[in-house]
């Protein structure tokens, strides 16, 4: 995509929020605050975790966002408070030109027939005490959208399509293996033709060898339906692979937001730059050659993050200013945003 | 070079109400003192019941060590009574475990579980375990070492209980650590934190380390030789550098081949491996691997291969497989170009639209299930 000059210049002070018509969700200066009560009868609220705390970025209709970060950095909470799964503190979620945060239950159960979930936990995100074919059912019957023969026809199709054999709607997900089980988490999504779909860390729960296999059929099914992704995980090699764009996270703010090649080549903010350097190589020829960036410390508490920018705690790059100013989140290169003041190498 | 550890065709069982579990099935390999060696498989495939086995920590029942030697040092300690092991988990051989948070004791500060083995094995008195426990805090790069040795576990976080843990694995000075899935708990960051250490350490010290992951990368930069397991058994053994560049079973080129690589230009579709991985309560009887490989043929669903040499390959290469071996179809195979059959491809993929394995078998001896 080109970008005019003129055109750079008038958004390159501003966030990460610009409309280029193809945007199917815009979130804007996000926040998500837990509140921290003490006192049993009268509780006080004595403090906030705050798990996301302003953060900008939008997602283009038919790509693959992928959102890095280590836990604890508020991804998830990104991604369920997206969906309306949390209540945000402040900011605007907006998706196909709705903005979700102010709707009503009615019309927001209507939106989230477009937009589905994909868990971590293959295990704990199916009932135990469902059969297959009511847990992928239930979304259908929930929207009105099939019900008797229809919907079991329907769920035989859904298990056809994430490559189960249809003739199992009638066990249970302990029956399953995994890899089997995160299937299901995929049909149960699919249920109900979304264009938008939430997948948080989908893989870290499986082995290897069955991580490729989960990966391939999330990206034959974007393709085949056309599917836009918010793809949560901590695995950067893997977001590698599958994301068009990706935005990298560290304690409730976003620092850096890049096309994947763009992010992974040159990335500007020290903060991805040790992250990539600490990934190890499955090679070790190349293993040996590396310099490695060993971050000092641990990630500071969100309750009460770093004054100025969140990072200069752990940054060798950090001087006086970082400890002050917050950084703005600023777009140095053509849609490559960045938190920094010291960016690039 | 006299060898540290030389275990010998290990059967590690689990007795439970379905069957017998065969965890370890005749699991052989040798190290020399100082040596870096790295077991990479997957969850299930025995490397953490090998590495239990060799402190003698299977709990009995269910779980049993039915045949085999573990030579340390020159005992054997599956001949040990319980006191002599004793004296030696701890001591001369330490362990790391995956989870710090469950491994240690949360209501006991950090210096009290430190000099509870100095005390006991090498018998220093209260006033001295202090001291070398706050020098093997520095050690392992704990701030403000002093102060923090009397803090409980919940004080610190999952990397500095980690660093703790080492802390405890160094304390007398062992010839062997195994360190079980070190790192696998916590963030990308503090895994290069620690394995940073753990290189240090084991460089300074002298000490044998048996890495045990399923992260490829990580052994990669860490150890100079692995062995890679497979449905309990050792399926490749090969120097880190040769595993890499030449590896000789395919279960090991399905892994280089499913796993994206940070450093990958460009957008290429993953190969993942097929198929689920055995049922250790009755495996298949050929080749372990062999329901879910592309490049199988007759022979692998008759017969079990041996761990034997390959030809064109480093002398002390050798794998689990009758297409590498001498005379095998796949001496010549590039792994990297040719992913197999597609015929049996397709045949796999239809066993992961099934039931897994240990299913089956339970609906085969006949069990009832809820009707629809």
């Amino acid at each position: 995509m080109t970008v005019q000059p003129d055109e750079f210049i008038q958004r390159s002070r501003s966030t990460a929020t610009f409309d280029s018509g193809k945007n199917l969700l815009d979130v804007k200066a996000l926040k998500m605050h837990f509140p921290l009560t003490q006192g049993i009868i009268f509780q006080r609220q004595v403090g906030a975790v705050r798990a996301v705390d302003g953060i900008d970025f939008f997602v283009e209709k038919g790509e693959t966002l992928g959102l890095v970060g280590e836990s604890g950095c508020g991804k998830s909470t990104t991604g369920r408070a997206i969906l309306q799964l949390y209540k945000p503190t402040s900011g605007e979620v907006v998706f196909d030109g709705v903005e979700l945060t102010k709707l009503g239950g009615e019309s927001m159960r209507k939106m989230r027939r477009r937009m589905q979930m994909i868990f971590q936990d293959p295990y704990a995100s199916l009932n135990p005490r469902m059969t297959v074919g009511n847990i992928i059912g239930e979304p259908l019957e929930v929207h009105n959208l099939a019900s008797g023969k229809a919907k079991t026809e329907r769920v035989q199709e859904l298990l056809k399509i994430v490559g189960l054999n249809p003739y199992f709607t009638n066990r249970y997900p302990h029956e399953f293996s995994g890899g089997q089980r995160q299937r299901i988490g995929v049909a149960r999504a699919l249920a109900v033709e979304p264009e938008f779909i939430v997948a948080d860390e989908p893989i870290s729960a499986l082995d290897v060898s069955i991580q490729a296999q989960v990966i391939n059929l999330l990206e034959e099914l974007q393709d085949k339906f056309k599917l836009t992704y918010l793809f949560i995980a901590h695995d950067l090699s893997v977001v590698r692979h599958i994301s068009d764009r990706v935005a990298v996270m560290y304690l409730g703010k976003i620092v850096e937001l890049a096309d994947r090649v763009d992010l992974y080549e040159h990335p500007l903010h020290p903060y991805s730059q040790a992250l990539l350097s600490a990934v190890p190589i499955p090679d070790p020829a190349v293993e040996g050659k590396r310099k490695r960036i060993i971050l000092t410390g641990d990630v500071p508490s969100p309750v009460n993050p770093p004054t100025g920018c969140r990072f200069h705690t752990r940054c060798w790059k950090a001087q006086e200013i970082c400890s002050e100013v917050d950084p703005e989140f600023i777009e140095h290169a053509p849609r490559h945003w960045a938190a920094c003041h010291f960016p690039g190498a | 070079m006299p060898e540290l550890l030389e275990v010998k065709d290990l059967k590690t069982q689990f007795f439970t109400r379905d069957g017998v579990v065969h965890a370890v099935d005749g699991v052989s390999f040798e190290l020399a003192a100082g040596e870096t060696l790295g077991i990479v498989g997957e969850s299930g495939c025995g490397k953490s019941v090998t590495a239990l086995s060799l402190m003698r920590l299977i709990p009995q029942p269910p779980g049993k060590i039915v045949e085999g030697s573990i030579m340390f040092d020159g005992q054997d300690v599956l001949k040990m009574d319980d006191d002599d092991v004793r004296a030696i988990r701890g001591n001369n051989i330490a362990m790391i475990f995956q989870d710090p948070m469950t491994s240690l004791n949360p209501v006991l500060t950090i210096s009290r579980q430190i000099s509870e083995a100095l005390e006991l094995h090498l018998k220093m008195d209260k006033a001295e375990a202090k001291k070398r426990t706050i020098e093997l805090l520095e050690l392992v790069n704990i701030p403000s070492a002093k102060k923090r040795a009397d803090d409980y576990p919940h004080q610190f976080s999952g990397g500095m209980r980690q660093r703790v843990m080492i802390a405890m694995a160094l304390s007398c000075n062992p010839k062997l650590i195994l360190a079980d899935e070190p790192t696998t708990a916590l963030d990308v960051t503090i895994q290069a934190q620690i394995l940073d250490l753990l290189k240090n350490l084991a460089r300074e010290f002298r000490t044998a380390f048996i890495l045990i992951t399923h992260d490829l990368g990580v052994v990669a930069g860490m150890t100079q030789r692995i062995h890679v397991m497979y449905g309990g058994q050792i399926v490749e053994k090969a120097d880190t550098g040769e595993l890499f560049a030449n590896p000789k079973m395919p279960y090991t080129w399905g892994l280089l081949r499913s796993i994206p690589r940070l450093d990958e230009s460009r957008k290429a579709k993953l190969l993942p491996i097929e198929g689920l991985p055995p049922d250790l309560i009755a495996p298949p009887p050929g080749c372990r691997f062999e329901p879910r490989c592309q490049y199988r043929r007759e022979i692998c669903a008759q017969q079990v291969p041996e761990l034997k040499h390959i030809p064109n390959a480093k002398p002390d290469h050798e794998a689990r497989c009758f297409g590498t071996q001498e005379g095998g179809w796949l001496a010549n195979t590039d792994w990297r170009q040719d992913v197999g059959n597609a015929k049996e491809l397709e045949a796999i993929k239809l066993e992961v639209a099934d039931l897994p394995p240990e299913m089956k078998r339970i609906e085969a001896a006949g069990e009832t299930r809820p009707s629809p």
